[in-house]
């Protein structure tokens, strides 16, 4: 430990300086894991010289729940709901990529219906303006904003409302699976989703009038954390991170996936990469992905939204109550569930955190031998001291804010 | 998405410029690139694969390990790459056991770092040359790498607040109901022969009435 004298005090010596010398150390302060802007439980052992930053150890894994040694122990349906509970800002978005590892690994990808692709691409931008909803306001809570907060926590619940329709409950809806999805949406809703499109411009536009041009916003937010593109390259940043540093990567875009290739959208990309572009580019995602949803559902046509091999979703029930084949079908699926050819994939989504992979290996049996779930917040956190080093304290807190950073995914 | 052809071409080039590096160069399902080499020689083939304008792989997206008891070198462990440039994604993998350490890439990609302390965690795959291998998700003064197939889903210690000793205590676990894992091997998918019927099982393959996988 250094010991330095804190610059700028007055020198007083001899005998009747009333007064006294300290001396500044550099401290040790435990920052979480129960501390409101540390957005979870994130332990971060921040070493200080005065109210400088010098180092910083994030300690994860307190909501470690062993998700990826239980999927081992489930079948490929059974693991599903595990999904849901990484990221649960944004949980749709999660059974993705899973749902998308499962098709390609059984080899169905052109077998899915093109109703249930466009209900899940639609399901999944929307899920990224819930996402950056609860991110851009409680951010904004972060550095001493209360209202938007507020304000977004109501417009949240207009869209739980959409997910509740569809799967039942609001967070953790378990409605995507392999080869479509659960359940048809209910009749009406797609009008519901309509007018509510109709009316969110507005609601971002008011959002956008409390903290885009707002002096305090910008004073902490501006030329905080500044991640160049390389450094965040080699930090393997992904999403909104990676693109307010200036790279246009989306891969929704690069590499499309579902629906993607149809839809007309534009990537907003950062310039500085500090910790207001990572604010201004999920502003502006929100517009893209509202322009989604509504081009998503002018697409939709009536039809399956499952896939027709009985191997894989469920007949119908009314089906099953008559045609003994039906029935052993369904018995087998919610047993046995199905069997998964040997080989291995990394599947990637562009989740609303940045790329989420789930790198699958099957051996031919109804369960994954090996099931690794790649979280974008994972990697923004790991960069937490090259971002806050020689910030002050509070700024590490505005930093946090603009990682997005949910611990259901990081600590898996 | 790159076919099938476009990527074998790409394992080539990388095959003929890394020379011995790469031990094994397939296409997974006609998608996926995948690479196999060696301990020794990671270190200088990922660099290779960042540096090289050809190829470009700038961002390590994941790196984990996976357990295959039955094998000589029972680990593997698997990076992702990925190439922004040229819109391209890598599998290499590299195999080892219990004691040898693989190179440590916190020279390539600082991003190495958590996910080769996640896969020490996991696993107790050693990474040589990576200083600050903590263990990272599991809890303070937890023992074993619970991801292995050798470790129980249930784990070995349970954990609750003792009052009067006013602390967190570790105990064996106790389940009301053991942990039942079903063998899920049916007639109906999978295994083709029933128990007993090993037999009339011969005779058929013999005849080449048997499909699909053979037990």
């Amino acid at each position: 430990m250094s010991t330095e004298l804190v610059s700028g005090l007055p020198q007083m010596d001899g005998p009747n300086a009333s007064q006294k010398l300290f001396d500044a150390d550099t401290h040790t302060i435990n920052f979480g894991p129960q501390h409101p802007a540390a957005h979870g439980v994130l332990r971060l052992i921040l070493e200080m010289k005065g109210e400088v930053v010098e180092r910083a150890d994030p300690h994860i894994g307190l909501l470690h729940r062993g998700t990826e040694k239980l999927i081992e122990y489930k079948t490929y349906l059974q693991a599903m709901p595990y999904m849901d509970r990484l990221d649960y800002v944004s949980p749709m978005c999660m059974e993705h990529s899973f749902v998308l590892a499962t098709e390609r690994l059984l080899g169905i990808e052109k077998d899915v219906p093109l109703r249930a692709k466009w209900i899940r691409t639609m399901f999944a931008e929307i899920t990224r303006i819930l996402n950056h909803l609860l991110n851009v306001t409680t951010y904004a809570l972060d550095v001493g904003a209360i209202t938007p907060s507020l304000w977004g926590f109501e417009q949240r619940e207009h869209l739980l409302e959409f997910y509740e329709q569809v799967g039942g409950s609001h967070y953790h809806v378990n409605y995507f699976r392999a080869g479509g999805v659960a359940k048809d949406l209910p009749a009406g809703l797609e009008d519901r989703i309509g007018a509510w499109c109709q009316r969110f411009p507005k609601f971002l536009d008011e959002l956008e009038g409390l903290l885009t041009q707002n002096r305090i916003f910008k004073q902490r937010t501006v030329d905080i954390g500044v991640m160049s593109a390389e450094q965040a390259m080699a930090w393997g940043f992904s999403g909104p991170c990676l693109r307010a540093s200036g790279c246009a990567w989306d891969l929704r875009k690069a590499q499309p996936y579902e629906m993607y290739e149809l839809l007309d959208f534009e990537i907003p990309v950062g310039v500085q990469g500090d910790c207001y572009d990572r604010y201004l580019v999920r502003m502006q995602e929100m517009r893209q992905s509202l322009r989604m949803v509504e081009q998503c559902l002018n697409h939709i046509r009536p039809g399956p939204v499952k896939i027709a091999d009985h191997k894989i979703a469920p007949p119908s029930r009314g089906e099953m109550k008559r045609s003994m084949e039906s029935l052993i079908h369904h018995f087998k699926l919610y047993t046995e569930g199905y069997h998964v050819p040997a080989g291995a994939t990394y599947t990637v989504t562009e989740a609303p955190k940045g790329e989420f992979g789930v790198y699958m290996v099957a051996d031919g049996t109804n369960r994954p031998y090996r099931c690794k779930i790649r979280a974008p917040g994972y990697a923004h956190l790991q960069a937490m001291e090259a971002l806050s080093k020689g910030h002050m304290l509070a700024d590490a807190v505005a930093i946090i804010g603009s990682l997005d950073i949910v611990f259901g995914e990081i600590d898996r | 998405m790159a076919d099938a052809t476009n990527l074998q071409a790409l394992g080539a080039a990388i095959a003929e410029a890394a020379g011995p590096a790469v031990q094994e160069v397939f296409v997974e399902r006609g998608a996926e690139l995948v690479l196999r080499t060696g301990r020794d020689t990671l270190v200088p083939l990922m660099l290779l694969l960042r540096d090289d304008p050809r190829f470009a792989f700038e961002q390590v997206m994941d790196i984990c390990g996976v357990d295959w008891p039955e094998r000589a070198e029972r680990f593997e462990v698997v990076y992702n790459l990925l190439s922004l440039s040229l819109n391209r994604r890598l599998r290499v993998l590299v195999a080892t056991d219990e004691q040898t350490p693989v190179p440590s890439l916190i020279g390539v990609w600082p991003a190495a770092t958590w996910y080769e302390r996640e896969a020490w965690d996991m696993y107790g795959i050693v990474f040589a040359g990576q200083t600050d291998l903590r263990r990272l998700l599991t809890d303070y003064g937890f023992e074993g790498h619970p991801l292995r197939k050798d470790f129980p889903l249930t784990g070995h210690v349970q954990v609750r607040y003792d009052e009067s000793r006013k602390q967190v205590v570790n105990e064996p676990v106790t389940l009301t109901q053991d942990f039942r894992s079903f063998d899920f091997l049916s007639p109906w998918e999978g295994m083709t022969t029933l128990p007993g019927d090993e037999k009339v099982h011969q005779i058929r393959s013999e005849r080449g009435q048997i499909e699909g996988p053979q037990s």
